[in-house]
């Protein structure tokens, strides 16, 4: 079983490593990749010490380059996996077919991994992948329970790769366009979900309110602080129901599943947060690589209490445990 | 350029399913996209209605293509996909899946929910079989140009979103259940009470989106009346207008009159607000900015 980290910045990297990640993935600091925040990322000369690292203590380095690409301007996204495999990367990390072609013709021998970004839901979908850009490895999107990605690994040749732990979009990735309705930049083209440069929050009354693009995700009362205005977990109105029409304020956690998706053929478990601190990352990865390590050796995992780490401190399962159906 | 109505979105029963089409068959539309894109669960209330539907457009003359679903996971929903080619009628391809089972070398149709980005994916699906493309709805004009050039050459019809509430997401939960309380196994069909979308706005009562079962959709309808010359001169070959429950026959009409330069983008805004007095129009896709704004202006707060 394999566990693979986010790293937003070198440090993050080394903090994953050292904390046991099997791997760790990341992404140039441009619009080609889905974590394009001001102060993230890398540049070439950072890759390329980032994969002599990892690789010094047995680590590998997936870089993604997941959004897609804008027309005109292609040239960035190919110099990306150009310099993805110039760096030594273990596999780059793509959504956009017509990226994907470039880069089975051009880098035939750089590991091409399907992105969550491409929202391939199905066998035939990954087949499909499979076959059409000699994908190795699917990121299944986290619309699909464990019973059925057990019946899609039944199904397929190529590993899977699944969320375990951090953010969660409800929506089918890569098929959302919510931020760029509110905002006019979306995680598609440009790598970013309801982006700060349009988030605004003001006191009003006794109420804090959290806009994005002007419309209003959140107001909280008494002074109780809004939260960030991530569009899919605002409260919305709808005639008489007022809540979290699209999800409440929580994150991932399917660290008790671990077990379940291990029988259901997952090969490699991702965590969220190419955005978070490296102490978060090296707390994360240290706790599921001790349940990792427990499950390749035969014994029980141990429950892990990551609750606090949880945005807004509360998890649930998604649609794993399958309580969306 | 010409019009295209896209599959209908909504829940709707068979007798209203039967009407629409029956009145459309005489619309001055040159093609439809039919069939059930946002949740199989569906499908069996109305599917009925499909064949006559297909006779009394294409006896009105209207080229007619078949659309797959929009989020493919359960097996039933392959097998009927599986099935889709070989009815008779070009395929539209809305998630990528459907290729599976299409054959290299046979046509088939690519509808807006396929990520259709750039030259290098267009180019890619035209040598896969693809005839007729219609972009991803957020797509910037500065793009669709880019595009536009490239189908020319490569020989394929390029549509681009012209009417209609723009679907913005889909998902593996169902937002119409979620409001009633219910998971979406457990549905009871709740979204057939919507049969534009049901509402969703701000704490602060701006309008903001609909939702429609798994999809999510803006409230504001969009309208690309103001970039018709713009689009005509890329080479667009098509608009795309996606039926709504109300005063839809009309609505094509007066695109159709658009395009034939019998009335101008104004006039079109005015008839759509003078027949729907609540639809609020967006159109800031196409400009680069915010898909809510409406001619370089935000949303009403």
């Amino acid at each position: 079983m394999e566990l693979v980290c986010p790293a937003g910045t070198p440090a993050a990297l080394r903090a994953a490593v050292d904390a046991g990640a099997h791997c760790v993935y990341c992404g140039f600091a441009d619009d080609t990749n889905a974590r394009n925040f001001p102060g993230l990322n890398f540049s070439r000369a950072e890759l390329d010490s980032a994969v002599d690292y990892a690789h010094a203590r047995g680590a590998k380095v997936l870089v993604a380059i997941n959004t897609f690409p804008t027309a005109g301007n292609e040239g960035l996204w190919r110099s990306a996996v150009a310099d993805a495999e110039a760096a030594g990367a273990d596999a780059v990390i793509l959504a956009d077919p017509g990226l994907l072609a470039h880069a089975a013709e051009h880098h035939p021998d750089l590991r091409r991994h399907l992105s969550v970004q491409a929202a391939a839901a199905n066998p035939d979908a990954i087949n499909f992948y499979a076959s059409a850009f000699g994908v190795r490895r699917v990121v299944l999107p986290r619309v699909l329970s464990v019973d059925e990605i057990a019946a899609i690994n039944r199904e397929i040749d190529v590993e899977t790769e699944v969320f375990v732990f951090g953010g969660l979009c409800v929506m089918a990735e890569g098929r959302c366009s919510l931020s760029s309705y509110a905002t006019g930049r979306s995680p598609n083209m440009n790598g970013v979900c309801s982006p700060p440069e349009h988030v605004d929050y003001s006191q009003e009354g006794g109420d804090s309110v959290a806009r994005l693009g002007g419309f209003t995700i959140h107001r909280t009362h008494k002074g109780a602080a809004a939260p960030y205005p991530t569009l899919c977990k605002g409260c919305f109105t709808s005639e008489d129901k007022t809540g979290h029409v699209f999800e409440d304020a929580v994150s991932l956690d399917a660290s008790a599943l671990v077990p379940r998706l291990v029988n259901a053929g997952v090969t490699a478990l991702k965590i969220e947060g190419r955005q978070r601190s490296r102490a978060y990352v090296a707390q994360i990865v240290r706790a599921f690589r001790a349940v990792t390590d427990a499950l390749d050796a035969g014994r029980a995992p141990p429950a892990l209490a990551l609750a606090r780490l949880s945005e807004g401190q509360a998890a649930t399962t998604g649609a794993y445990a399958k309580t969306w159906r | 350029m010409d019009l295209t109505v896209a599959p209908n979105p909504f829940f709707w029963n068979a007798d209203t399913v039967r009407s629409f089409y029956s009145t459309l068959a005489c619309a001055p539309v040159a093609r439809v996209v039919l069939g059930e894109l946002v949740c199989s669960k569906r499908l069996p209330f109305w599917q009925g209605e499909i064949p006559q539907a297909i006779d009394n457009l294409q006896a009105g003359g209207k080229q007619v293509a078949l659309t797959s679903l929009a989020l493919i996971t359960l097996k039933r929903e392959r097998k009927q996909m599986a099935e889709l080619p070989g009815l008779g009628l070009p395929v539209e391809v809305n998630d990528l899946s459907a290729l599976h089972h299409i054959a290299p070398g046979v046509p088939f149709w690519v509808g807006p929910m396929v990520n259709v980005y750039n030259e290098s994916t267009l180019r890619w699906l035209v040598r896969r079989g693809a005839t007729r493309v219609c972009l991803p709805p957020e797509l910037p004009m500065r793009s669709v140009a880019i595009l536009a050039n490239i189908a020319q050459g490569e020989g394929v019809a390029l549509e681009v979103w012209g009417h209609g509430r723009l679907p913005l997401a889909i998902s593996g939960r169902c937002y119409h259940a979620r409001l009633h309380d219910r998971a979406k196994d457990s549905c009871q069909f709740v979204c057939d009470t919507d049969p534009d979308g049901r509402d969703v706005d701000t704490l602060d009562g701006q309008r903001f989106l609909v939702v429609n079962g798994v999809q999510t959709l803006s409230q504001a309808y969009a309208c690309m009346a103001d970039h018709v010359g713009q689009l005509r001169e890329m080479g667009v070959a098509a608009l795309r207008l996606q039926p709504q429950s109300v005063g839809f026959a009309a609505i094509c009409a007066d695109y159709a009159r658009l395009l034939a330069d019998e009335i101008c983008a104004d006039r079109l805004a005015d008839n759509l607000r003078a027949a729907h007095p609540q639809m609020q129009l967006c159109d800031g896709f196409g400009r680069g900015q915010a898909g809510a704004s409406w001619r370089g202006r935000a949303a009403p707060a």
